[in-house]
């Protein structure tokens, strides 16, 4: 069983990350669930989106200190959601910032030293430039499937399987740019 | 052919292998999808309705008719539906007639966390709990056979972990059927008095009927022996997290209304301890205990939230899982760049009057820094609310405003202002028009001009309507504009009559073909920092320096006005 959390900020793209999983599941023959948040909780809110794939899989749900991997669309989101992963599982962060609306506001202050709080915790992590990466594919939106290429090549599985999971999950109008920042992912 | 699916998704194809032919809802988080799918099969006929009710009458009309109908919601929108659904109950049936209703434990996207299968109960009408994609499929199918087998709606019930999580689903074939033939019976359709007391006996020797054939149901209300030192009754989501997080015995219950209670004995008797696990309420907890066989859990596990199999690890066996270690600054969710309501509340934060809220995005006008809320109760409540503060002769309703959304509007905001009119109130009204159903993703209405297809058709007109509802004082204004938004709101509060605001400019994320982004002008921002007043995600203090993301701005330029030194260009 594979255990994935995609965390982010609603708009971030979290839903077609999960998607491409599924697809990827179905390429492999895997059984599969994902759980997803819509509605309230998307609007720039903090996001999270289960993956868990294996032979048969039961809760929807990835429990804490259970996930292989973490894929942080957002560097505040990271830590926040670091528990969930188990003792050799990665975070795979995407070196954004966000500013929730608290810190915009002045009520709160963004939290220093995010990479050093996950190093003292002994979390694996790994840092990707996504929106540059992203925008180097033709699109900074496309930051959701350029860590998902990362994320293809730390679970050992080939470019091709990557990009075919892609296609089987984008809409043609947006396939180029996608297949461009799953290659530069993988290959980062 | 294998698909991965939502469960709503799925339920929409099952309706659509069901052979349905009507389908008619009103969205609501987490049901939304499944009318969304549904419409995408042109064998069926899907509408969105102006409301529950509505959608609700319009399949049980289509039901009688002879069609196999379905009409979707989620729990607080099952309040709305009540009455038609209730005497469907009575009525029965001709085609088959399936509920969806969607619970939303732990509040996701929800004003309160209720428990729909109280309504199975009441109204006598049988309910189905699938636990993934598959069986929600499966389920749908189920529910038109019994519902045409026992001459009654039926539930389906699904929550937020089944409505939203993906798994995969095999699909089949349509089962095309024509319309059952119409016979008129005033007897069993017309529920007058004398008619409904027949019909209440039916009601009542249906229902026995299908607990007893609910103990024949195996496949669905299923035993499975592990462990014989605890037994575990379970539905729905739970039943997945009971199963990884235990090596209990575990019956199944597919069908949570009426209750198998013979296979309940037989599953008591097998195990040492007999256990419930539920989310919200100890509803099947309460009707086993009140059978005489032992159990418990409600008082280990509570009604509150969702579970999981960490909750339940935690509650039977003591294992702790892990907690996050650090306090971290919230992200709530925040109206997007660019939304038209953000202006609004903006002014009426800067009137400082009080506000009866609504359903909506703009919902979240209560948060900081526009703090521009002061209750929100259900869908159309803020005008019958100011009208209440009014009635009640507080000082408040002499600066205050309602704010509804045009899709909430016509749900069930039209009632509010007759109401106010006919009963010569003195309130004001803020018709926030942003020509869309926006929390719910971007549905179609009466007042947008388009069906659920997007295809052309009659488009409500709000300032015609509520002019015909006899409101004393009705403008539009575009929802950027707030020089004008502040003038017309202290006029208007002033005047003695039912005004109407309507605040028009389309959501956001309807059309994208933006402006280019702002920017911030190092040399002439003095830091007052009375640009982030208005909680823009777009502009940020990093620092102390005030700029803005061009990722996020979409150049709507309400921003502008606020800055004294014109330092935002662009």
């Amino acid at each position: 069983m594979i255990n994935i959390l995609i965390v982010g900020v609603g708009g971030q793209g979290t839903l077609l990350a999960s998607r491409v999983l599924g697809s990827y599941a179905a390429l492999k023959g895997l059984d599969c669930k994902l759980s997803e948040v819509h509605g309230m909780s998307q609007r720039g809110g903090s996001v999270v989106t289960h993956v868990r794939i294996g032979e048969s899989v039961g809760s929807p749900l990835v429990s804490e200190g259970e996930a292989d991997f973490i894929l942080a669309f957002e560097q505040l989101e990271a830590l926040r959601w670091s528990h969930y992963l188990k003792k050799s599982g990665t975070v795979l962060i995407n070196n954004q910032r966000i500013l929730p609306m608290p810190v915009i506001t002045g009520a709160q202050s963004y939290p220093d030293g995010i990479f050093d709080r996950l190093t003292e915790e002994s979390k694996s992590y790994k840092i990707i430039e996504g929106l540059a990466l992203a925008a180097e594919a033709g699109n900074t939106k496309a930051v959701n499937i350029v860590m998902l290429g990362v994320l293809f090549r730390l679970m050992g599985e080939s470019l091709d399987t990557a990009r075919e999971a892609v296609k089987a999950s984008v809409p043609a109008k947006f396939l180029d740019v996608n297949l461009k920042a799953v290659t530069l992912g993988y290959n980062s | 052919m294998k698909k991965l699916m939502l469960a709503n998704e799925a339920v929409a194809r099952g309706a659509y292998e069901a052979g349905v032919k009507v389908v008619s809802s009103y969205p609501g988080t987490p049901s939304t999808e499944i009318t969304e799918y549904a419409s995408k099969y042109p064998e069926m006929y899907t509408e969105w309705a102006p409301n529950e009710k509505v959608a609700a009458e319009v399949a049980v009309g289509a039901s009688i008719a002879g069609a196999r109908a379905m009409t979707c919601m989620k729990h607080v929108g099952l309040n709305v539906a009540a009455d038609p659904i209730f005497t469907a109950a009575y009525t029965g049936v001709n085609g088959g007639l399936l509920v969806v209703v969607a619970d939303d434990p732990a509040m996701h996207s929800s004003q309160n966390e209720q428990d729909s299968r109280f309504y199975a109960r009441a109204a006598h009408i049988p309910m189905l709990e699938p636990s993934d994609s598959r069986e929600a499929k499966d389920f749908v199918k189920l529910g038109f056979e019994i519902s045409e087998k026992y001459d009654t709606p039926v539930f389906l019930r699904l929550t937020t972990r089944i409505a939203h999580s993906q798994s995969f689903v095999e699909t089949g074939e349509r089962d095309e059927r024509g319309l059952k033939d119409y016979q008129k019976d005033v007897g069993k359709y017309v529920m007058m008095p004398a008619m409904a007391r027949g019909r209440h006996l039916v009601v009542e020797s249906r229902e026995e009927r299908l607990a007893a054939d609910a103990n024949g149901m195996r496949d669905i209300n299923r035993i499975e022996m592990r462990s014989k030192k605890l037994g575990i009754v379970c539905s729905g989501a739970v039943y997945t997290y009971v199963k990884e997080a235990t090596d209990a015995s575990i019956l199944k219950l597919g069908m949570t209304y009426p209750l198998p209670m013979d296979i309940i004995k037989e599953f008591a008797a097998r195990v040492d301890e007999l256990m419930v696990i539920e989310e919200l309420e100890p509803i099947i907890e309460t009707e086993i205990k009140a059978s005489g066989i032992a159990c418990h859990g409600k008082e280990i596990f509570g009604r509150q939230g969702e579970y999981s199999v960490a909750l339940i690890r935690e509650k039977l066996y003591g294992e702790v899982s892990p907690k996050s270690a650090h306090t971290l600054p919230a992200r709530p969710p925040v109206m997007c760049a660019g939304c038209p309501h953000r202006s609004v509340f903006y002014v009426i934060n800067k009137l400082k009057l009080t506000v009866s809220g609504d359903i909506g995005c703009y919902t979240l006008g209560a948060l900081a820094p526009l703090s521009a809320m002061d209750t929100c109760v259900c869908m159309g409540a803020s005008i019958g609310i100011s009208h209440g503060f009014a009635k009640a002769g507080a000082p408040a309703a002499q600066k205050m405003v309602s704010v509804i959304g045009d899709s909430t509007f016509i749900h069930s905001g039209i009632t509010g202002i007759i109401n106010a009119v006919y009963n010569k109130a003195n309130i004001t009204c803020i018709i926030l028009d942003n020509s869309t159903t926006g929390m719910t993703g971007h549905q179609q209405n009466p007042a947008t001009g388009k069906t659920i297809t997007g295809e052309p058709t009659a488009q409500v007109d709000l300032e015609a309507l509520v002019r015909a509802c006899g409101a004393g004082s009705v403008r539009v204004i575009d929802a950027y504009d707030m020089a004008e938004m502040e003038k017309a709101l202290k006029e208007e509060t002033s005047k003695d009559t039912v005004s109407v605001i309507i605040a028009r400019r389309a959501c956001a994320l309807l059309d994208r073909r933006y402006p280019p982004a702002l920017f911030i002008d190092s040399e002439k921002c003095r830091k007052c920092k009375a640009c982030l007043k208005i909680g823009c995600p777009a502009i940020e203090n990093v620092g102390g320096e005030i700029r803005i993301n061009p990722e996020l701005c979409v150049g709507c330029g309400v921003c502008k006005p606020l800055c004294k030194f014109g330092a935002i260009q662009g």
